[in-house]
Order: C-alpha cells, then sequence, then structure tokens
C-alpha cells in the first residue's frame, strides 16, 4: 500500500511538471499583458522598464527557467493586478469555492443517491418516469440559465432567499467561511443549488443504472434466498457494489464543480476562484491564472488519488498497482 | 411413506403469455432426494423459484398450490415468506462464481444469514459460521471466514454456499444445478458431501438438474419436465430402467456413457417448444416419432402405482 502511493504521488508530481510546460506556454501566447498594464500614452523607456521589472524581456525558456526556480520554492509570482503573491490570491478565495462546491457536491448525493435507488427499484412506476424525465431536464438546461430562474423567481418574485454575494462570513481555523452564519447560509442556498442540479441528475441516473444491472444477480437473489430482510438486500448488499461507479463521478465531478464554478460564481457573483480567473483572464494577469491552473491540476491529482484509495475500501478485487495480489 | 414435508398441486407460473410453468405437480417426504430433470428452458428453475416465493416479475404464480408442512404458503405475505427461507427451506444456485456478494467478505454473508433469523450475537453467529465452513470441509475455516469470495476456487465457494444453505438445518433444499459449472472431480467430491449432509440432518432435498448421471447416483426419485410440465415421474430405477414417455427415452438415449465407442450420439430431433404458444396437445408431439392424431389433444395424467406420465403411446416395449 505504501509503494503504492509513494508512486502514485511521484506520478503526481511528473503530471504536475508537465503542466508547469503547457502552462507556461500557454498563458505566454495569449496575449502580451504591457499593453493592458501601462497606460496607453506611456513613453518607449517607461514601457522597457515595465518589461524589464516582470522579466517579459528575456527569452521564454530563460523566463520558464526563473518561473520554475520560483515555482519550487513556492512562489508561483507577483499578481500584476493585486501586487500579491498569486498563489496568495488564490488560496484568499479558494474557502468561498471549496463551501459552494462542497455542498453542491453533498445535495447531489443526498437527492441523486435515494432517488437513483427508489427509480431503480420501481422502475414501471409512475413516480420513477418522473424522476427519469425530470432528471434529463436537470442535466441538459444550460446552468446559467437554470441560475437565472433561481434568482427570478426566489430571489425576486418571491423574495424568499438573497441572490447575490455571500451573506455575512465567520471564521472558523482562520477562513472566513459562510456556512457558519444564518445570512451567509441563505446566501449559499440558491447558487449551491444550482450548482448541484446537473451532478444530482448524473448520479440519479448513474445509481438507477446500477441497481438495475445488480438487482437481477444471483447473489441479490441468494441474499434473499437467506431470508434477509429487504432493507439489509438493498441498503448492503445493492448499494455496495453499486458505490464504485458513483464513488467516481462524485470525485471527478467534485474536481469539475471546483474548477468550472466560473458560470455560477458569475451569475449569483459569488466571490470565489472562478470568478476570479475570468477576471484575470480579461486583464491577463499570468501569475494568477497560472497559479489557478497549478492549484486545479493539484487539486484533481488528489481528488483521483482519494477516488483510488476509496475503491480498494470498495472492492476487494481492486488493488492498488505495486502492492501485488 | 412418511408425510410430505412439500407437496406442488397443478402449479402454475406464467410470465405473460409465456406458460413457464403449467401445472406441475411433486410432492418430497422428508429425507427424500427427488431428481427434477428437464432440457434449459423446460420451467425447472421457474419451479424452484415459485416454491421459495423468488419469482422474478413480471412472473407470477397463477394457480395451484405449495402446500410447506401441511401449510399452504402459495398466498402467504412477504414477510412471511422471508421467515421461512433460509431457516426451513433453502436454494443453492448454479453458478457459485455469481451466488456470494463480491464485495463482501464470507464472515459477513453468513453471519447476517445466521442473525436473520435468530437472536444471537455476532459472537455466536461467527462460530456457527465456523463450524458450518468446517462441516462441508473447508480447511481452516477461522482464516477463511476473513477472506472475500474471489479468494476462493469455484468449488470452494460452492461449499460455502452449501454451509450458508445448511446453517438453520433447512426442512428441504433446492440444488438448481449446483455442480454444473464444477470440474468434474469436484462435481464428484460435492455430490457425495451433499449426500452425506442431507441424510444426516433428515433434510430432504430437490435436485434440479438435466444431467441424468448426477440423478442416477443421488435421487430416490425422478420427475421430467418438458415445456413447464412434469411428464413422467417415479422411482430412478423405474424411470431410467423403463422410460414409459419417449421424451425420457431420448434423454437417456443422450447420454454419451451409454452410447458404443464410434456410434453416432443419439439426439432428440427439433427444438424445445415455445412455451408462449404451447399445444393444447402433449408438447413433445411435434419431436415424437410415436405421435399422430390423439397427441393433438389434451393428454390426461396416467397413474399406475408410484408412477405417473402423461403420454397416451406409452413405450410397449417396456410396458408390463
Amino acid at each position: 500500500m505504501t509503494a503504492a502511493i509513494v508512486r502514485r504521488l511521484f506520478q503526481a508530481a511528473m503530471v504536475m511538471f508537465a503542466m508547469t510546460v503547457i502552462v507556461f506556454i500557454a498563458v505566454n501566447v495569449i496575449g502580451d499583458p504591457v499593453d493592458i498594464l501601462i497606460s496607453p500614452d506611456a513613453d518607449q523607456i517607461e514601457r522597457a522598464r515595465v518589461v524589464q521589472a516582470l522579466g517579459l524581456d528575456l527569452p521564454l525558456w530563460q523566463q520558464y527557467l526563473r518561473f520554475l526556480q520560483a515555482a519550487l520554492h513556492g512562489d508561483l509570482g507577483q499578481s500584476y493586478v493585486y501586487n500579491e503573491p498569486a498563489l496568495g490570491v488564490i488560496l484568499q478565495r479558494l474557502p468561498a469555492t471549496l463551501e459552494l462546491a462542497v455542498s453542491a457536491i453533498l445535495i447531489a448525493i443526498v437527492v441523486g443517491v435515494p432517488l437513483g435507488l427508489y427509480a431503480g427499484l420501481r422502475p414501471d412506476g409512475i413516480v420513477s418516469r418522473i424522476i427519469m424525465t425530470v432528471s434529463i431536464l436537470g442535466f441538459s438546461l444550460p446552468t446559467f440559465w437554470v441560475g437565472l430562474v433561481l434568482i427570478m423567481l426566489f430571489g425576486v418574485q418571491l423574495g424568499w432567499l438573497p441572490s447575490g454575494g455571500r451573506g455575512q462570513t465567520a471564521e472558523l481555523f482562520g477562513v472566513q467561511w459562510a456556512f457558519l452564519t444564518k445570512d451567509g447560509l441563505a446566501h449559499l442556498i440558491l447558487p449551491s443549488f444550482n450548482l448541484a442540479l446537473f451532478d444530482a441528475c448524473l448520479i440519479l441516473r448513474l445509481t438507477r443504472a446500477g441497481v438495475a444491472e445488480v438487482l437481477p444477480l444471483d447473489y441479490i437473489k441468494f441474499a434473499r434466498a437467506k431470508g434477509l430482510k429487504e432493507t439489509r438486500v438493498i441498503g448492503i448488499h445493492v448499494s455496495k457494489n453499486i458505490m464504485i461507479p458513483v464513488v467516481t463521478i462524485v470525485g471527478l465531478e467534485f474536481g469539475s464543480i471546483v474548477a468550472f464554478s466560473v458560470v455560477t460564481e458569475s451569475v449569483f457573483s459569488w466571490p470565489g476562484m472562478g470568478k476570479l480567473i475570468i477576471d484575470s483572464i480579461n486583464v491577463l494577469d499570468r501569475p494568477i491564472i497560472t497559479a489557478y491552473l497549478m492549484a486545479i491540476v493539484a487539486f484533481f491529482v488528489i481528488i483521483n488519488l482519494v477516488v483510488d484509495l476509496t475503491y480498494t475500501a470498495l472492492d476487494p478485487r481492486v488493488r492498488l498497482q505495486g502492492e501485488g495480489s | 411413506m412418511n408425510a410430505a414435508v412439500l407437496e406442488v398441486r397443478d402449479l402454475r407460473t406464467h410470465f405473460g403469455a409465456a406458460k413457464a410453468v403449467d401445472g406441475v405437480s411433486f410432492s418430497v417426504a422428508r429425507g427424500e432426494v427427488l431428481g427434477l430433470v428437464g432440457e434449459s428452458g423446460s420451467g425447472k428453475s421457474v419451479t424452484g423459484f415459485s416454491i421459495i416465493g423468488l419469482v422474478d416479475p413480471p412472473g407470477t404464480i397463477v394457480g395451484g398450490q405449495i402446500v410447506f408442512d401441511g401449510r399452504d404458503i402459495t398466498h402467504s405475505s412477504r414477510e412471511e415468506m422471508r421467515a421461512l427461507r433460509g431457516r426451513r427451506m433453502a436454494m443453492i444456485f448454479q453458478d457459485p462464481m455469481m451466488t456470494l456478494n463480491p464485495v463482501l467478505r464470507i464472515d459477513t454473508q453468513m453471519i447476517e444469514a445466521v442473525q436473520a433469523h435468530e437472536n444471537v450475537s455476532r459472537a455466536d453467529a461467527r462460530a456457527r459460521a465456523r463450524d458450518a465452513l468446517g462441516m462441508v470441509g473447508i480447511p481452516s475455516p477461522d482464516e477463511r471466514l476473513r477472506a472475500y469470495p474471489h479468494q476462493f476456487s469455484g468449488g470452494m465457494r460452492q461449499r460455502v454456499v452449501i454451509a450458508i444453505a445448511l446453517l438453520h438445518r433447512p426442512d428441504f433444499i433446492i440444488a438448481d444445478e449446483p455442480t454444473t459449472a464444477l470440474d468434474v472431480t469436484i462435481q464428484a467430491q460435492i455430490l457425495a458431501e451433499m449426500q452425506e449432509l442431507v441424510a444426516q440432518n433428515n433434510t430432504s432435498l430437490i435436485w434440479i438438474t438435466h444431467d441424468l448421471a448426477v440423478v442416477s447416483r443421488l435421487a430416490d426419485r425422478i420427475a421430467v419436465m418438458y415445456a413447464g410440465r412434469i411428464v413422467e415421474s417415479g422411482s430412478v430405477s423405474d424411470v431410467l430402467g423403463s422410460p414409459w414417455h419417449p421424451y425420457t427415452a431420448g434423454l437417456i438415449g443422450s447420454v454419451p456413457s451409454r452410447n458404443r465407442r464410434g456410434e453416432r450420439l443419439h439426439q432428440i430431433p427439433g427444438m424445445t417448444p415455445n412455451v408462449a404458444r404451447l399445444p393444447t396437445g402433449c408438447a413433445f408431439a411435434p419431436r415424437c416419432a410415436r405421435a399422430d392424431a390423439m397427441c393433438a389433444q389434451a393428454v390426461p395424467l396416467f397413474t399406475a402405482g408410484m408412477r405417473e406420465h402423461r403420454c397416451v403411446h406409452p413405450l410397449p416395449e417396456f410396458r408390463k
């Protein structure tokens, strides 16, 4: 196990290294930040001074080596706009995105798994058909549109919930969190439901498909032939077998939600990383873009590792490579 | 003969238009081994599932009675049936690779089977499970309890399944081709062990199979099914020694070991009928050399002592 984890960590480091090359080159081709950073009527000398200060006069490979050297020391550059370390700016926004993503994925699981189980157990019931039809809508409708509808309905028409910003926050472990205050929680409801909708429907359909696949198998019949109560047959024998695809999707989607909550964050003006990256791309704030992408890659790598470890807990036949079987 | 543990009377289990089981009657005495023989699709497995109340939808029991220990359980509630299953009636399936849940340890799957019917502590249930594994010949059962199904061979898995079936010393066990998926050597071992175990506990056994060789070794009586009906039944020596129904004769003729070296194997011409479109008369008639116009009418049940058959032209050379 330990050997497998060490190997995975090494692989992760290689992925991160490859990403630095790709990200660095990509960021360099999307545009010259100097044009945006200095005022149009600055003279040539002023311009040269800024270029030199940012290190943009060096050949690309030298810029990359400088970047890599700094990155190894945890420095992903100064943000051109905020004039602070880019990584710090990202990490400041991380809690907002994280709490949005976590509540969205929790809602998706709490809604998706039970409804999927129900629909799988009664595939011909009217309620199941309604659930399945609605779920198609759920992941076909564009997120931003659903967000706008939610704002129109609950924010404007009914006036029940706030529709923008993060509300009041409270401190926990030195970080500001919205879910700790009543006001913050109210602000969290609409965006997290909006973000959860797609994944709830995905998890629902996946659960239903899993149930439909597992239910006719002999070991479920045998569990019933043993005289087990239906709650145990479904709760243990069926559930444990359908959890693997669900865990995979939860893992992948959690990464996607964190990485691409851009739309929901924009619609609800949620001050998270997604909104930050959009703003930074607009002003070509290279260090922020780079730091953001690196952070997301790291995030995905960690989630994948966690998902792999969860597999081994769920299915005894899955063993991590390197462990030997 | 002592009282029947299980009596099936005119059982009809239909899947919509498909009459998978259509008027099956038999009884099993305490400690008796009944071989239920037939080709794939003859309704033998469905008969088994009907008895323990686990017919897959859309299948439903549309007629007949299942009398267990003097009580009609055909219309028992789900909870009543659950309380019987595993405790007083057990079933063993064909493929041991598929019968145990791959993601649960053996001990989990055995302890839950004990605790489903008896209010015992986990430790006691575990001890029972260990003893049961020992009884079916699994070495170092304490250690093996902590293993997962994929760490066992096919034969060992089937032994685990048998151990689970025997946990509560049921009145009868339905064994649905439990040795078909195993190697011949393992098959022989399991057959012998199974025979000994049911004899010890005076458990009745319904052995569903298409393999006449297995039935001849194991069973006291035999019932031959064709297209959802029992076409012939009686003691093993009678039926296999002098079959009355041409279908039984055809089955016996198809057993490879009975044929001489170099001769072509006998086979029954044609295919098993579609149970959704059965004729009113004998379902075997289209494949039968002895069939004539009389076979197109409904065939009554002919009884002679302990033997029964459904054929208007029983084989004369064997007829007394």
